[in-house]
């Protein structure tokens, strides 16, 4: 299906990106960047804003039908928050179609552990947002 | 997962997903749509509209929160512009909904304009018959607010919230023409900011100006949305217009009107999503634009001929 | 006159180079011109434009001698895990040669919730010390002489809390009140607009900063009641112009919130003080400073009536930005950070603290954090950059970008009053629209060479696995809650209870201060949650609306 420019004739699947600050950091630069980022590379971002549980994430990303899960965490919380969300997408039926990744400051020690746990990736400081968006379009069903 | 016997039991995923099948038009998307539309028809649908920044969304939330204190469930469809360049779009209405997304009878979902060139979408208003079909007592659609949707949602919606704010640098004569014919309640939202009575009075002259022969005349109601000041009063006149629309004869008028437009533009989107299809597929499209660019040729004969090959 | 014959000249110069320019094309991104001379200062006025140091309108410094009788404060930011810990790092930095301590919280302290609240979980001592209450606080400061050291203290929403447990332990070691001396951040409004710790809504966070403004200016004189602070602004992608404007901006807003609180300004004036970044870009961040001091000189004199000359001075903290840091090749890091801080000590700066190598990463190790420290020992005793007053005054480069700088600035003062000053300008989005265009203008910069940071788009390595990073062992959160268990069971709760109904009702009347009734509920041992809590049922909680 060839669009010309401004005007898409047929329906598209767009890809759906909830993007996430869990916990209690407040430091949602990244975050902002690289929604925007997403947005501006074709995809539907859903923002909900600071000090987002794991209850509500999992929840909004199932009303939603998102395909991935971004969250940016520079607290150090990471090895709780993960987890928390890996369970309940698990519970709520959404791990095998839902694709969850991560940002921020994350110790490269910590990296395998949360791969393992079904971490899809973590991009780490200085990563492009082009790269974010590439990984996204290859890897979200 | 068979999504319509789930969804008519309650199952979020179910509602969630069949949405997505709606959007995206997946293969038995409209299987989905014959198989719900009986269930349909139950929900009151209120569309909330206005310019940006007038906090349609808080509004939202406080009605939706008004509404399950009265025990009824709510859907909200909030809808979002998608950038015409990119085709993406930010969708962040849900900001100002978080403790309504951990309520289990309240479903959000939050949609791009998607192609609809500003307005809303055909797919909106099937959107808002899955959460009907779903059980959703109330469904609030908010929309985007600039272009043509401001317009487009009488079409989907039973009654009409037209919500403006003061000193937000227009006077009633910017406000969209059109605007003033679709709400059937007017509110003022940030009505502690100054030059309320201002736009409270610009709004009744041009209202009384504007009188149909109805008998609902639209009241101007204030509220203070973030505060939560003034809410129970809307939700009361909001029900007071359900209550008139199904005494008169309106509700049928408008849902006859619904069903009519509905037809029309279903078999518009399909009549021209097939011929464009084929037409487009032949790969001739683009060179015969380019012929036109060129003044090679003039659109007028290409578009007929194309259309005549396509009917032989 | 002789001017004109300059304008000729340059005309005449400039078109002569024309021909290497062709050979030698300059880059494209450049933001000022190639070459200032006197005619990008004819106006200048050294009197009322410069003045003397220590002399209105500050531009130059606001103490006539600067670093030649006492260095800038080395103050770094610390602390993580338990109080044990952090104490162990406030007396190691002691005893490495820092002048002032900094305390860093984590952010259920920072939120207001106990270790042991579930949303606390995870959070616990990472990227701060866990403060419950005041046993906590007399840990923390454990063996250091509240009347030797001045402390700052990086806590706002919370504010009264922390600095009751302050008092109260400063009382324990014997230490009169008018003898405290430090900071509290205590700064509400950037905390909606760019770092997020936010609990209450505006209104009543406006009247919990007035009280302490009150109350420090009887109880605590030599404290700085609240560090206005740009840092965060910045790092969350504002301009070096912007920084300043939103900054001063909230600036003008608790000051007239003062005022409304029938608060004179030179009682309260001059224990206001400021929080800037020091980015890469050296010569601008020192304009930077010469201007907002400046700014800030005008708007107490002209705009507030201040008489003394206290009330006029800006006195500023600065912090190396910790979003220049890369992770990638941190060791990179050191070079920027000894930059910063020639920028920083050029601009004039009252205090600094320096960030580590591994800022990208994690929080500081002690050896990592040392080499930071040293780069401000090394500025200030080995670079001469200390000696002079001032001493790039006069250069027309930094004369007129200081003067563009100042005007950039009120351009936005204005803009924001228009929309009626900061707390409706953030309310209506304003600030936090402007700080993300910059965020994403940035950014986009980066991702397309425009903008060249070394290792991360240009100069790159393959990487190593990062080695030897500070860990916040996960077992804080467990005995935090522990401490809890034990500090409830072993406190008086009948006391707390009437404290904390005290403290309630005085809350609902507006007109009361807050600081007494805080200070008992945390001599009773009230937890910060506890005391939050009853905050929190009174004033409600802020609900952010804006999102991009």
């Amino acid at each position: 299906m060839s669009a010309t420019k401004g005007m898409v004739l047929t329906m598209e699947k767009r890809i759906r990106v909830l993007v996430a600050k869990p916990g209690l950091d407040g430091h949602d630069r990244g975050a902002k960047v690289i929604a925007r980022a997403l947005r501006d590379a074709g995809f539907e971002v859903i923002y909900t804003g600071l000090r987002q549980t794991p209850e509500l994430i999992t929840e909004t990303a199932l009303q939603e039908d998102v395909n991935v899960i971004g969250l940016s965490i520079l607290s150090g919380s990471h090895n709780t928050i993960f987890p928390k969300v890996l369970a309940l997408m698990k519970e709520k039926n959404m791990s095998d179609e839902v694709l969850l990744i991560g940002g921020g400051v994350i110790p490269d020690d910590d990296i395998p552990g949360l791969k393992a746990a079904g971490v899809a990736e973590i991009f780490g400081p200085g990563t492009p947002t082009a790269s974010i968006v590439d990984f996204i379009t290859a890897n979200a069903k | 997962m068979d999504i319509v016997q789930e969804l008519l039991q309650g199952s979020k995923l179910a509602l969630s997903r069949a949405i997505t099948a709606i959007e995206n038009e997946y293969d038995g998307a409209f299987t989905i749509m014959q198989e719900l539309y009986p269930h349909t028809g139950r929900a009151h649908v209120i569309g909330i509209t206005g310019p940006p920044g007038a906090g349609k969304s808080t509004l939202t939330d406080k009605l939706a929160k008004q509404c399950r204190r009265q025990g009824k469930t709510v859907g909200i469809v909030a809808v979002d512009p998608t950038s015409p360049f990119s085709g993406g779009a930010f969708l962040g209405d849900r900001i100002r909904m978080n403790e309504l997304t951990m309520d289990p009878e309240v479903f959000i979902r939050s949609m791009g304009t998607r192609g609809s060139l500003g307005g809303l979408s055909l797919k909106t208003s099937e959107v808002v018959k899955i959460m009907d079909a779903a059980g959703k007592d109330i469904i609030f659609i908010e929309t985007v607010g600039v272009g043509q949707s401001e317009v487009d949602i009488i079409k989907v919606a039973d009654t009409t919230v037209v919500v403006l704010v003061p000193g937000l640098g227009d006077d009633i004569q910017a406000i969209k023409a059109g605007i003033l014919e679709i709400g059937d309640i007017f509110v003022i939202n940030k009505a502690d900011r100054d030059g309320v009575e201002r736009l409270n009075n610009e709004l009744k002259m041009m209202l009384d100006l504007n009188q149909s022969a109805v008998d609902w005349h639209p009241p101007v109601k204030r509220t203070i949305a973030s505060e939560g000041i003034g809410i129970a009063e809307l939700m009361s006149k909001i029900e007071e217009h359900i209550g008139y629309l199904h005494s008169s004869n309106e509700l049928a008028i408008r849902r006859t009107q619904r069903a009519r437009n509905e037809l029309l533009a279903l078999l518009k989107e399909q009549i021209s999503r097939h011929v464009l299809a084929t037409i487009m597929v032949s790969g001739e499209f683009d060179s015969l634009v380019t012929s036109i660019e060129q003044r090679l040729q003039d659109p007028y004969t290409i578009a007929f001929r194309l259309l005549s090959n396509y009917l032989r | 006159m002789a001017n004109e014959s300059l304008e000729a000249k340059m005309v005449a110069y400039n078109a002569k180079i024309e021909k290497s320019l062709v050979k030698n094309p300059e880059r494209n991104n450049l933001a000022h011109n190639r070459l200032y001379t006197p005619l990008d200062t004819e106006e200048l006025d050294y009197e009322s434009d410069l003045g003397f140091p220590g002399e209105y309108p500050y531009t130059r410094g606001v103490q006539p001698t600067m670093y030649r009788s006492r260095f800038w404060t080395m103050r770094q930011y610390a602390g993580f895990s338990s109080a044990e810990e952090s104490n162990k790092r406030y007396k190691y930095l002691l005893a490495q040669g820092q002048t002032g301590l900094s305390c860093a919280f984590d952010l259920p302290t920072q939120i207001g919730y106990d270790s042991d609240n579930a949303i606390s979980d995870g959070e616990v001592g990472k990227v701060g010390v866990a403060i419950d209450s005041l046993a906590d606080m007399e840990i923390l400061f454990d063996g250091i002489d509240l009347g030797k050291v001045s402390t700052s203290m990086t806590i706002n929403a919370p504010a009264t809390v922390l600095l009751a447990m302050y008092i109260a332990v400063a009382e324990k070691q014997g230490v009169a009140t008018e003898n405290l001396k430090g900071t509290i951040q205590n700064d509400i409004l950037k905390e909606y607009s760019a770092r997020g710790t936010y609990i209450f809504p505006p209104k009543p966070s406006m009247r919990l900063i007035t009280n302490i403004f009150e109350y420090c200016s009887k109880n605590v004189p030599q404290w700085n009641t609240i560090s206005i602070s740009g840092y965060h602004i910045r790092e969350a992608g504002a301009t070096a112009v912007q920084e300043i404007a939103f900054t001063i901006a909230d600036g003008i807003a608790y000051v007239e919130a003062a005022i409304k609180a029938g608060l004179n300004v030179d009682d309260f004036a001059k224990r206001l003080s400021f929080f800037w970044d020091v980015h890469n870009n050296v010569l601008e961040e020192v304009c930077k400073l010469r201007a907002s001091r400046r700014v800030w000189a005008k708007i107490m004199k002209e705009r507030f009536g201040a008489q003394s000359p206290n009330s006029m001075m800006l006195r500023v903290h600065m912090q190396t930005a910790g979003s220049t840091l890369t992770a990638q090749q941190p060791e990179n890091n050191i070079v920027r950070v000894a930059l910063q801080t020639a920028a920083a000590v050029l601009g004039g700066t009252q205090s600094l603290h320096t960030n580590s190598k591994d800022e990208a990463l994690a929080l500081p190790t002690e050896d990592a954090v040392r080499v930071a420290l040293r780069t401000q020992q090394i500025v200030a005793y080995e670079s001469g950059l200390a000696d002079v007053v001032d001493p790039l005054a006069g250069s027309y480069y930094i004369e007129a970008l200081t003067n563009q700088i100042e005007q950039e600035c009120w351009d936005y003062i204005e803009k924001i009053d228009d929309l009626g000053g900061a707390v409706a300008a953030i309310e209506k989005g304003y600030i936090q629209r402007e700080i993300q265009e910059s965020a994403y203008k940035w950014q986009m910069e980066v991702e397309s060479k425009q903008r060249i940071i070394v290792g991360v788009n240009q100069f790159q390595i393959e990487e190593k696995p990062s080695e030897g990073l500070l860990r916040v062992d996960e077992s804080v959160g467990e005995m935090q809650k522990a401490k809890l268990v034990q500090l409830r069971a072993t406190r008086d709760n009948a006391t707390l209870t009437a404290k904390l109904t005290a403290l309630e009702e005085a809350a609902r009347d507006e007109h009361k201060n807050l600081m007494p009734f805080i200070l008992d509920a945390v001599n009773a041992y009230g937890t910060i949650g506890e005391i939050c809590g009853v905050l929190r049922k009174v004033f409600g909680e802020y609900e952010a609306h804006i999102s991009l």
